[in-house]
């Protein structure tokens, strides 16, 4: 299949029926309705389930009871009907149900508005929701690697029996791109029958399953808290994902930027380059978890005098770079949280005034 | 010699942590019995609410899972609408479906989702220790509503029922209580009638039990049936509310 042209919201519902999941449950909300529009015409087409629930919260629960049971499920939204789901996505994170959720970032807090946004980095990482849990949080910057996280979304989700967010922004899923599909990450669903309810019939046992979250026992919960935490230690090791820019120059300045952001940065960089000024990137494809060691590494590079985290938000993510930089340079931001995406310009303004 | 009385197979042997004379036991035993009945517990999956029920899973012995609070109705949607061939029920409370799950346990009956709600109504919130819920009686008291329920300030209790049964949507929704046995004995078929109309993939079913708190009000088990009868059935009164008949009559 060759490189089509797309939306990057209809390209994300794409991507999931390509993955295999056939069972999307949504609510619509401004910038990704679209995804909603595109699998109401589409998952009929391809004999999978479309619903339109009354609410995000329930929505997040029609995931809950459908991953319970073994399908492969996913939703889409956008800040506020991310932060309604968050209850589900806590007792889901707690029930180890393999879900994933879409989240097209727009500006915040309250309604905010319907511009672009990367104002969810704390709810996306630190938890949205109530309780010890963590999500695998992928950050794309652009139709394609959307494409391609959605699809790896799913047997990631099935390997750590967690819940998944895919973290875009109103401009990734606004956009049109050029696609193409990668039909080698189509994966075939886990074998879910040692936890799953799906029926005693349909496993062909004579033990119950249960989904769920409630330990009233202190020892009990305590036991299960670390069986979450041995997971989240694991992806830190096996699931970091990052890709460095201008990384083998003398550069100055190391930037952290993520998304649509990081795109505007690789201008930046290659501007600069033409005045004889070296900029470097690292740009976390996962933000958990977050590349720490490739960004304490870089930014210990002798020519390296200062690091700065780049940001359509204010400053969420500087509290990551400065734990991964770990003291060894001063650790600055810039960004902007209103819906305009910073320009190469103000960006290198920016960058100027905090080396000199 | 012949066993002519046991337990249902779709009851463990746990002893139930429920209060003497509260109804949750006979509740359990006939969504039991009906599912025996049916031949449906190698594909049947229960979901247990936030309340006294939340651990109703310790007492049946098949699939289940465990919601939040009132988003039972919600999870049973998406179990249903991806395996159609499951046999879904929520067993939900007062305070669980009609105050904090009112929006879930709506949308769900009227898209005419097809499992089933067993709704146990005792007027109290059981678990957190008898606060006053949707369905508290007018002048009743509660720890929420010590001078008795306040219809001027918080309005009448919700009868859901007719509530549900407003909806254009076709349905079958029924009234029961199982206080003494002759009621017991209604309440098991009209069980087994909503789980029957949700094998043949007819509609919505919700099942309203009237129930017993004797912990919570304050009474004996005995005085609780007497309470229950002399104060809750002339407000809550039994019977079919509707049919998916009734529609197809029209």
């Amino acid at each position: 299949m060759g490189k089509i042209l797309m939306k990057g919201n209809e390209a994300i519902g794409e991507a999931a029926i390509k993955a295999g999941c056939l069972n999307y449950f949504a609510y619509p909300i401004t910038p990704q309705s679209e995804v909603a529009e595109y699998l109401s015409r589409r998952m009929p087409e391809v004999g999978g389930v479309f619903l339109q629930g009354e609410s995000e919260v329930a929505v997040g629960y029609m995931l809950f009871g459908a991953a319970g049971c073994g399908a492969r499920v996913f939703t889409t939204s956008s800040s506020p009907g991310i932060s309604l789901m968050s209850e589900a996505i806590s007792y889901i994170s707690s029930a180890q149900c393999p879900t994933v959720f879409v989240n097209i970032v727009r500006g915040g807090p309250g309604l905010g508005g319907i511009l672009p946004s990367q104002a969810d980095y704390f709810q996306a990482t630190k938890g949205g929701g109530h309780g010890d849990y963590r999500l695998l949080v992928m950050a794309p910057d652009g139709v394609q690697e959307a494409v391609e996280m959605v699809m790896m979304a799913f047997p990631l989700a099935e390997k750590y029996r967690n819940p998944v967010m895919i973290l875009g922004d109103g401009l990734i899923g606004q956009m049109m791109e050029p696609v193409e599909f990668p039909e080698h990450l189509k994966s075939e669903p886990s074998n879910k029958d040692d936890w799953a309810t799906n029926g005693m019939d349909t496993r062909n046992s004579k033990e119950r399953n249960l989904v769920k979250s409630l330990f009233l026992d202190s020892e009990l919960l305590e036991a299960h808290n670390l069986v979450l935490k041995a997971k989240y230690d694991r992806m830190k090791k096996e699931e970091v994902r990052y890709q460095s820019y201008n990384i083998d120059t003398d550069y100055q300045v190391l930037i952290v930027s993520y998304g649509t952001m990081s795109r505007v940065c690789r201008t930046v960089i290659d501007n600069l380059k033409a005045e004889d000024f070296e900029v470097a990137m690292i740009r976390p494809q996962t933000l958990f978890p977050f590349p720490e060691e490739p960004i304490k590494h870089a930014a210990s590079k002798e020519s390296c005098k200062i690091v700065l985290s780049i940001e359509m938000s204010m400053g969420q993510m500087v509290e990551d770079v400065e734990r991964s930089v770990r003291g060894k340079r001063p650790v600055h931001w810039y960004g902007k949280a209103g819906g305009d995406v910073p320009s190469p310009e103000e960006i290198i303004d920016a960058i100027k005034s905090f080396i000199t | 010699m012949a066993k002519t009385f046991k337990k249902p197979e779709a009851l463990s042997d746990q002893p139930t942590h429920y209060c003497p004379g509260c109804t949750h036991g006979v509740i359990h035993r006939l969504v039991a019995e009906v599912i025996d009945e049916l031949g449906v517990r190698g594909r049947t999956v229960g979901i247990a609410p936030v309340g006294c029920a939340v651990l109703a899973y310790n007492y049946f012995t098949f699939d289940f899972q465990e919601a939040a609070h009132g988003r039972a109705p919600a999870m049973a949607t998406g179990i249903k609408r991806v395996r159609p061939d499951l046999v879904v029920f929520t067993y939900q409370g007062d305070g669980d479906l009609a105050s904090i799950g009112m929006g879930e346990i709506i949308h769900a009956a009227n898209r005419g989702e097809k499992f089933t709600a067993i709704f146990v109504n005792n007027t109290v919130y059981g678990m957190t220790g008898g606060q006053m819920a949707p369905t508290t009686l007018q002048g009743q008291r509660t720890t929420t509503s010590p001078a008795g329920r306040d219809v001027e300030e918080v309005g009448m209790p919700i009868k859901v029922a007719e509530l549900i049964s407003a909806l254009e949507t076709p349905a079958y929704i029924v009234r029961q209580t199982v206080i003494k046995p002759k009621y017991i004995v209604r309440a098991k078929k009209a069980i087994k009638r909503a789980f029957q109309y949700q094998l043949d993939g007819k509609c919505f079913s919700l099942v309203e039990l009237i129930s017993t708190c004797p912990t919570n009000w304050g009474l004996t088990p005995v005085e609780s049936v007497k309470w229950t009868e002399e104060n809750m059935l002339p407000y809550y009164k039994l019977g079919e509310y509707k049919t998916p008949e009734q529609g197809e009559e029209d």
